[in-house]
This record gives C-alpha cells, sequence and structure tokens, in this order.
C-alpha cells in the first residue's frame, strides 16, 4: 500500500469548533471518536434547529388551524423536502418520515413484502445485512409461508454476484441489501443489483444506514425501489429517519400503523387512508428531529463532496496502513470499494477488550457482533472491533487509534 | 483508573490465557449455561456436589479477558465449599463489582482483583456471568440458561 496522501481540502479544525463534545477528555485522554457508525456527533447547527423548534415555534403538525401549527406544518413539510433532494427522490411525497432505519425496513417487510408475498417466494437478502435486515423479513416470511435466501460473502468481504445470479429467481419477489456494509464498509454495487432484482420480477430495497453519512445518494440512479436510512448516522437526531418508495409502489401499499393523520375518513365500520406519505405517518412524528435532520442535510450539502471523500478515504487508508501491521492484527473487510469503516481483530485478545483499552486512551470505538451475527459466523469471529470515521476525524486520531492498540497487544502478550 | 494494567492485573490475564478448570464435566450433578447475546460471551458451568457441598466445579466457553479470568478464579474459589459459602462469596463479589461497596472481609483475597471492574460498567455483566451461572446451577436441577444483559 502507498503512503496515505494528506489531508483534503477540508478545513476539520474549523468543522470541529462546531462539536463541542470533541473537546471533552475520557480516562484524561481527549475524546477521540471513531464510533461514527453506531452514531455520529452532531453540529451546533442541527442541535439549535431543534432547540429552537422547540423552544420558539413547537405545534402539532397537518392538525390546527392557528399560526404556530402552520409555521410547524410548513417546517416539518420542508424538511421532507430537504430529504427529497437529499436522496434526489422524484418528489417530496415519495419520502416517509420515520423513527429510523429499522422502522422503515420493518414498514416495508409490513407493508409491502405482506401485501406481495405469496408461500413459496423467496426474499433474497445477503451474508453481511445488519439484524434490521433480516429479523423483519424473517417475520413476514414466517407469517406468509415465505423463504429467504442469501447472497454469500467473499474473504475480501464483497457480495459473491456469480452466487446470486445463480440464486436469484422468478420466485424472488424482493431483494433486500445494504448499500454499505456496516462491519466491513463495502460498498454493494446497488444498480447492478437493481438491474438483477428487477430483470426476475423483484422490489430492491435498500438499507442506506450506513452510506448517507459518506457518499451521495441518488436514488434513481441506483434504479432501488426503496431506500431506508436513519438520521442520527448523519449528523442528524436520534429517533428520526428516512424511507424513500417509488410513488407507483407506495400508492399499491396498505398502511403498517393506523392512527391519526393517516385516514381520509373514518367511521365507526371502516376507514379509507390518505395517500402516500400521510398514510403511513400514523400519529405524531418526530416533529422536531426531523426539522433537525433537515439542517443535518442543509449542513451536509455545504460540504465539497471530494473532499469529504477524500478526507474519509485518506483516513481509512492510514488506519488500515497503521493498525494492520501491528502483530497479531487481521483486517476483516478489505473490499475494492470502501467507506471509511476498519473492522479487524487481535489475535488472542477479544474485541471488548481492546476496545476497554482503547477507552482508556480516550479512544471509542466499536467492539461486538455489530448486530451481524450471520456475517461474524461467515468468518468464524466472535466479533471486530470497529473503527468507523466522520468528517470531523484526523490523523492524529488515528495515531492514537494506533497507540491504543500496541499497548493492547503488549497488556495481553504479558 | 487510568491505565489498563490496573483493570487487566497480572492474575487476570494470567487466568485469561490459561483458564483453571477449563473442561466439560460429563458426571456433572448440575449445569448452567451464561449467556449474554448482545456481548457474544457464552459459557457453560458445571457443578458436581457431595451432599451440600461442591466437590467439583468446572466452566468452558468463549468470552473476552474479564468473563474468562473471572469464571477461572471463580472455580478456584468455591470448590470445596458448601452452597450456602458459594451463595455469599457470590453476593459480596457482586457487591463489589457493582460498585456497592469494597472487598468485603469474607471476600476471598484473590477475587478483590476485580474491584477495578466497577469503573466500567458495561464490563460488570462480564464479570458476573459465570457467577450468576453457578447461582443458576446450584438453585435448581435440569438445565438452565442465565444472561447478565438487561432485556437479553
Amino acid at each position: 500500500m502507498t503512503a496515505a496522501p494528506k489531508l483534503g481540502r477540508l478545513d476539520v479544525a474549523r468543522i470541529r469548533r462546531e462539536y463541542p463534545v470533541l473537546q471533552t477528555k475520557v480516562h484524561g485522554h481527549p475524546l477521540v471518536y471513531l464510533d461514527n457508525g453506531a452514531t455520529s456527533q452532531k453540529p451546533r447547527c442541527v442541535v439549535e434547529a431543534e432547540a429552537d423548534f422547540s423552544l420558539l415555534a413547537n405545534a402539532n403538525v397537518h392538525r390546527g388551524v392557528h399560526t404556530l401549527s402552520q409555521q410547524a406544518t410548513d417546517a416539518y413539510d420542508g424538511a421532507r423536502a430537504l430529504l427529497a433532494g437529499f436522496l434526489n427522490a422524484a418528489e417530496p411525497a415519495e419520502v416517509i418520515i420515520t423513527a429510523g432505519t429499522t422502522a422503515g425496513l420493518n414498514l416495508v417487510a409490513q407493508s409491502y413484502g405482506r401485501s406481495v408475498l405469496r408461500p413459496g417466494d423467496e426474499i433474497l437478502i445477503t451474508e453481511m445485512e445488519h439484524h434490521s435486515n433480516i429479523v423483519p423479513w424473517q417475520l413476514v416470511a414466517g407469517s406468509v409461508g415465505a423463504r429467504i435466501r442469501a447472497i454469500p460473502v467473499t474473504d475480501r468481504g464483497e457480495l459473491d454476484l456469480d452466487a446470486a445470479r445463480a440464486v436469484i429467481s422468478p420466485r424472488t419477489r424482493i431483494v433486500a441489501v445494504a448499500h454499505v456494509s456496516n462491519v466491513l464498509g463495502t460498498i454493494n454495487p446497488i444498480r447492478e443489483l437493481s438491474d438483477m432484482a428487477h430483470r426476475a420480477g423483484a422490489a430492491l430495497v435498500v438499507d442506506g444506514a450506513q452510506a448517507v453519512p459518506h457518499l451521495q445518494v441518488d436514488v434513481q440512479a441506483l434504479g432501488c425501489d426503496f431506500y431506508v436510512a436513519s438520521g442520527h448516522k448523519m449528523y442528524g437526531p436520534t429517533g428520526v429517519g428516512m424511507l424513500y418508495g417509488r410513488r407507483e409502489l407506495l400508492e399499491q401499499m396498505p398502511p403498517w400503523q393506523g392512527g391519526g393523520g393517516m385516514i381520509q375518513s373514518v367511521t365507526l365500520e371502516g376507514t379509507t387512508y390518505a395517500p402516500p406519505p400521510a398514510r403511513f405517518e400514523a400519529g405524531t412524528p418526530p416533529i422536531a428531529q426531523a426539522i433537525g435532520l433537515g439542517a443535518a442535510v442543509r449542513y451536509l450539502r455545504e460540504f465539497d463532496w471530494g473532499a469529504v471523500e477524500e478526507h474519509e478515504a485518506s483516513l481509512l487508508a492510514e488506519a488500515t496502513e497503521r493498525v494492520g501491521v501491528i502483530p497479531g492484527v487481521r483486517v476483516i473487510g478489505t473490499a475494492a470499494a470502501r467507506v471509511g469503516v476498519l473492522s479487524f481483530v487481535l489475535e488472542g485478545v477479544h474485541p471488548h477488550d481492546v476496545g476497554t483499552v482503547l477507552d482508556l486512551h480516550g479512544v471509542a470505538v466499536r467492539a461486538s457482533h455489530h448486530c451481524a451475527q450471520p456475517l461474524m459466523r461467515r468468518f468464524g469471529i466472535p466479533g471486530t472491533v470497529r473503527a468507523s470515521f466522520a468528517v470531523y476525524n484526523t490523523s492524529d486520531e488515528v495515531e492514537q487509534l494506533v497507540a491504543g492498540v500496541e499497548e493492547a497487544r503488549k497488556v495481553f502478550a504479558g | 483508573m487510568s491505565s489498563a494494567g490496573e483493570l487487566y492485573q497480572s492474575i487476570i490475564l494470567d487466568h485469561n490465557r490459561a483458564p483453571r478448570n477449563y473442561r466439560p464435566m460429563p458426571e456433572a450433578d448440575r449445569m448452567a449455561e451464561g449467556y449474554n447475546p448482545l456481548c457474544g460471551d457464552h459459557l457453560k458451568v458445571w457443578v458436581r456436589l457431595d451432599g451440600d457441598r461442591i466437590s467439583d466445579v468446572a466452566f468452558q466457553g468463549s468470552g473476552c479477558a474479564i468473563s474468562k479470568a473471572s469464571a477461572s478464579l471463580m472455580t478456584t474459589v468455591v470448590k470445596g465449599k458448601t452452597r450456602e459459602e458459594a451463595t455469599r462469596i457470590f453476593e459480596s463479589f457482586h457487591r463489589m463489582v457493582t460498585g456497592q461497596g469494597g472487598p468485603a472481609d469474607d471476600l476471598p483475597a484473590k477475587l478483590a482483583v476485580f474491584a477495578g471492574v466497577r469503573e466500567f460498567p458495561a464490563r460488570v455483566k462480564c464479570a458476573s456471568l459465570s457467577w450468576h451461572a453457578l447461582k443458576a446451577a446450584l438453585e435448581q436441577t435440569g438445565e438452565n440458561r442465565v444472561s447478565t444483559e438487561l432485556g437479553a
């Protein structure tokens, strides 16, 4: 591997000033936050947008005739429009505001899945999925008599597309795949999978939770039918997320949850439902959070994305090279196309112990099975240590990671 | 606590590397399984009873250094103890790792190496997993499964 390139054109020092938590200390060391794959930190503008709404403009949406309610509705619908632009949906009505990726995937499984799946049909997932893109499909498959199959993962951590071609068939009704693996950082070939799914007459559902903080997503160019993501991994608030669905499909789908806001008219005998997106937003939505997420989209739009990608690629290359040469370290996931995620194991040391030693150095990483037990089984490991990068991370922080892993190796070498 | 050496004391590292009584026990009277699905720690504890006394105890499984060393030290401490004595040691150990008091007088000295765990609330469940499994094995016959994770 060649030497890591110099940091890109990103003014990282200026970016970091917007994140007060990055100035704090853990165990006496400056916090090095490399757990962005679990949740990113939030810049001031996101927190302030949420707080300003709650303190000065709070009202319920789509309900009242009063001025404040109208302003809240405009702000909420404005957030939807920002999300539609962010994903390049054809129109805002194709974006449903959800509680997050898990809620979005359950919605697609329970509404779309349940209405199209018949006994004997197949749902094709992959071996690298997060549990949230496995369990909702198992739930619906179990109740309709459908079968789950999985595209295998190669030793490098890429999808085996030849195997995918062999397993996809006219029985396949749904293909559900992560855009980016939360463990391996692999960027999956969504356009290719979408063509494959459509040739077989299946719909493509994409879990974009790990993609939206790192890549510019264009749902139309990807050709997917559904695209699901969370706010909190892309510098936005927790408790809010987005589901893109092609209008044609959303219109055919039955509601998932019933309640206020999703109806056209209700009698005691029956109900007619509102058109999308309202049909899928029963109850009071996460209004302040959606407005915070809108602010996160605005924040991300300010970046030069070429510079962001260059910066994260540089951190990943440096971390992979420096951690990878530590004796006993094995990097898990060496796909050609990856975002800033480095997973590794240290021989003879459990990932949790590496995580604790790193914590004592102020370095926050994730050490676990990452809610991807089938993938852990595939690689024959209990878990990995995962360092995941964001726009505010620096080369110095990679140094702290390396020093912590060296320390873990020394402690456990005895 | 500021250094890894304070948490991972040499006794812990030693028992992690070379766990004692690390074997299955086909002739056991009691068995319980400790499993924490969120972190993946998974072990089995076997007990052989001679009347009310633990005549033999063994464990096997996979997990982090804290859980493995804790299980190993536990087996060395409770062997030969009565059920009541073992339960008292468990309670004392539990108070120490959860920060409800220092190592009590009745706590075998070598278990004091786990005092540092209280600084790491996320790791308390690792240190206590084998003990909960032992307790389950002592309290009831048959195959038992316990967890020290909430909602697991």
